[in-house]
């Protein structure tokens, strides 16, 4: 019965943010599908949880220059510096109530086990983490829908993103079920986001598998970034990508845009700072 | 000197008059002592043991009474009734259609839970309202398919002979958490001999240490 580990997956995603129209078909379904409360009155956004967030970006010029552009903001699932698995949210938690999963990437929350300090919404870089202030009221009648493989949370519990690990769990034991332990099928791991966009904007699977889609358009440099070793992971390909990534979070979710002031929208500049490094595929300035 | 070391010399005078003043009522005293401890022990021990576990735990019977010896006689192995699907889901426990693969309306013998299956359940075409004693809380993800096909491990690793009783135990709720008491055991200490004695996190990530070398992240188990 002795196992072997069995080979890291490192699930990702990549969102094409000119393809993206910003109709928030990825919040909606991310909703429905993983029991996500909601209030009385939704528009108190300090009070609403939207694991999957779509923010309005513009290039702040006047007509007719305007430009808008559309950035779904799920749970980043950041590797941490180095991608050591240390990310933000994890070091920080003092119940081990968040952890960093080595075999998928993925980044967990147990709500049973969150006791409410809320140091990782403190900690996060990317407002991805929520806490529920209520506990969560379903209109008559509509417990019957929420989905059997997402635990519901509490009052006084931050949630987050998972990636739909539920969907993860499904496709392995799907795989088991076919006698294929090794290799879970990419279609058959998606989260809800991913199938619910109406544009095909995000695409996801395993940044470590070069056979899938999300692998094909970010090609992940293994090596840490000769600027900063903290960097690990860089999209070889210059249009791709993070969101702060000079920080050595290594989210990954990265995005894609055709234009250049969308992808200086993905971190803070300094007056002249983007012009020295724009061609160096995107976002890293030596820093240490 | 001052008037607070003369107190202090008088209050340390005083206590050493009394002391010996009342030193053979000091020893009946301890005896005393000494029993009514004991006596107070036991009393907080036995109503620990055996109040506690009964006042923590609910009982409810069973809608009716299941022989699971006489099934896997007559149907066959586990899985004649507890499957897998093709996605690798489990069935757990087999709804009325299942059953209705060999029971009519007609009762298959003459026992008294038969008959109340066929009129009560059958008849009415309504599920039975089974009490699942191993049903683990809302945050667990347990993946039989992981367990069984790809593991290895048979049903009895972790169920235990429950296919060999002849009867059904009545389900014990813990009143606090609602969580059946498989998952904490029979011991209400804890201690456990069989695999299937207890089922809580702890035992799940022993298992999963000495099998897979790893406890697992907590995902593995979590949703």
């Amino acid at each position: 019965m002795k196992q072997e580990n069995n080979k890291a997956y490192k699930f990702g995603m990549v969102i094409d943010l000119d393809k993206c129209t910003g109709c928030g078909s990825c919040m909606v379904s991310c909703m429905s599908e993983n029991n996500v409360p909601f209030k009385e009155d939704e528009s108190k956004k300090k009070d609403s949880i939207t694991w999957m967030r779509v923010y309005k970006l513009t290039n702040g010029k006047s007509f007719p220059d305007t430009e808008v552009v559309y950035m779904p903001r799920p749970c980043q699932h950041c590797g941490g510096k180095g991608d050591h698995g240390h990310s933000p949210c994890v070091s920080v938690c003092p119940a081990v109530a968040t952890d960093y999963g080595y075999d998928t990437g993925i980044v967990s929350q147990i709500y049973t086990r969150c006791f409410g300090c809320r140091y990782c919404m403190g900690a996060c870089p990317y407002h991805a983490r929520y806490f529920n202030w209520w506990d969560p009221k379903w209109p008559e009648g509509m417990e019957n829908y929420l989905s059997p493989n997402v635990s519901p949370r509490m009052r006084g519990v931050v949630e987050k993103c998972s990636f739909c690990y539920h969907r993860y769990q499904a496709a392995r034991d799907q795989a088991y079920a076919q006698g294929n332990k090794d290799e879970i099928d990419e279609e058959n791991y998606q989260t809800a986001c991913t199938t619910a966009c109406p544009s095909g904007a995000i695409v996801f699977g395993d940044l470590n598998n070069p056979a899938h889609a999300v692998h094909e358009i970010v090609k992940p440099d293994p090596h840490p970034d000769p600027r900063n070793k903290h960097v690990v992971g860089k999209s070889r390909n210059p249009k791709v990508f993070r969101l702060l990534e000079r920080l050595g979070t290594n989210p990954k979710v990265y995005y894609l845009s055709e234009r250049e002031w969308v992808r200086k929208a993905g971190d803070n500049y300094l007056d002249g700072e983007w012009d020295k490094i724009k061609n160096h595929h995107g976002a890293t300035l030596s820093n240490d | 000197m001052s008037e607070i070391e003369n107190k202090a010399e008088n209050g340390s005078t005083e206590i050493a008059g009394e002391g010996t003043a009342g030193e053979a009522k000091d020893d009946k005293g301890l005896g005393l002592g000494v029993i009514f401890f004991i006596i107070a022990f036991v009393a907080c021990f036995l109503s620990g043991t055996l109040l506690f576990p009964k006042l923590l735990y609910s009982k409810k019977e069973q809608p009716f009474n299941f022989d699971h010896a006489l099934h896997v006689g007559e149907a066959g192995d586990c899985e004649t009734c507890h499957s897998l699907r093709e996605d690798g889901s489990f069935t757990g426990i087999p709804k009325l259609a299942t059953c209705l693969d060999c029971h009519t309306e007609e009762p298959l013998g003459e026992t008294e839970d038969e008959a109340v299956f066929t009129e009560e359940y059958v008849a009415k075409e309504k599920e039975v309202p089974w009490l699942v004693y191993s049903r683990q809380p809302d945050c667990v993800f347990f993946s039989h398919v992981a367990h069984t096909q790809a593991g290895g491990m048979d049903c009895v690793s972790c169920h235990g002979h429950i296919g060999e009783s002849t009867s059904s135990r009545p389900y014990e709720e813990n009143r606090i958490t609602g969580y059946s008491r498989d998952i904490w055991g029979q011991n209400i200490f804890g201690i456990k001999k069989n695999s299937w004695d207890r089922m809580k996190m702890d035992d799940c990530a022993k298992c999963h240490k000495k099998e897979t070398g790893h406890q697992g992240y907590c995902f593995q188990c979590h949703k």
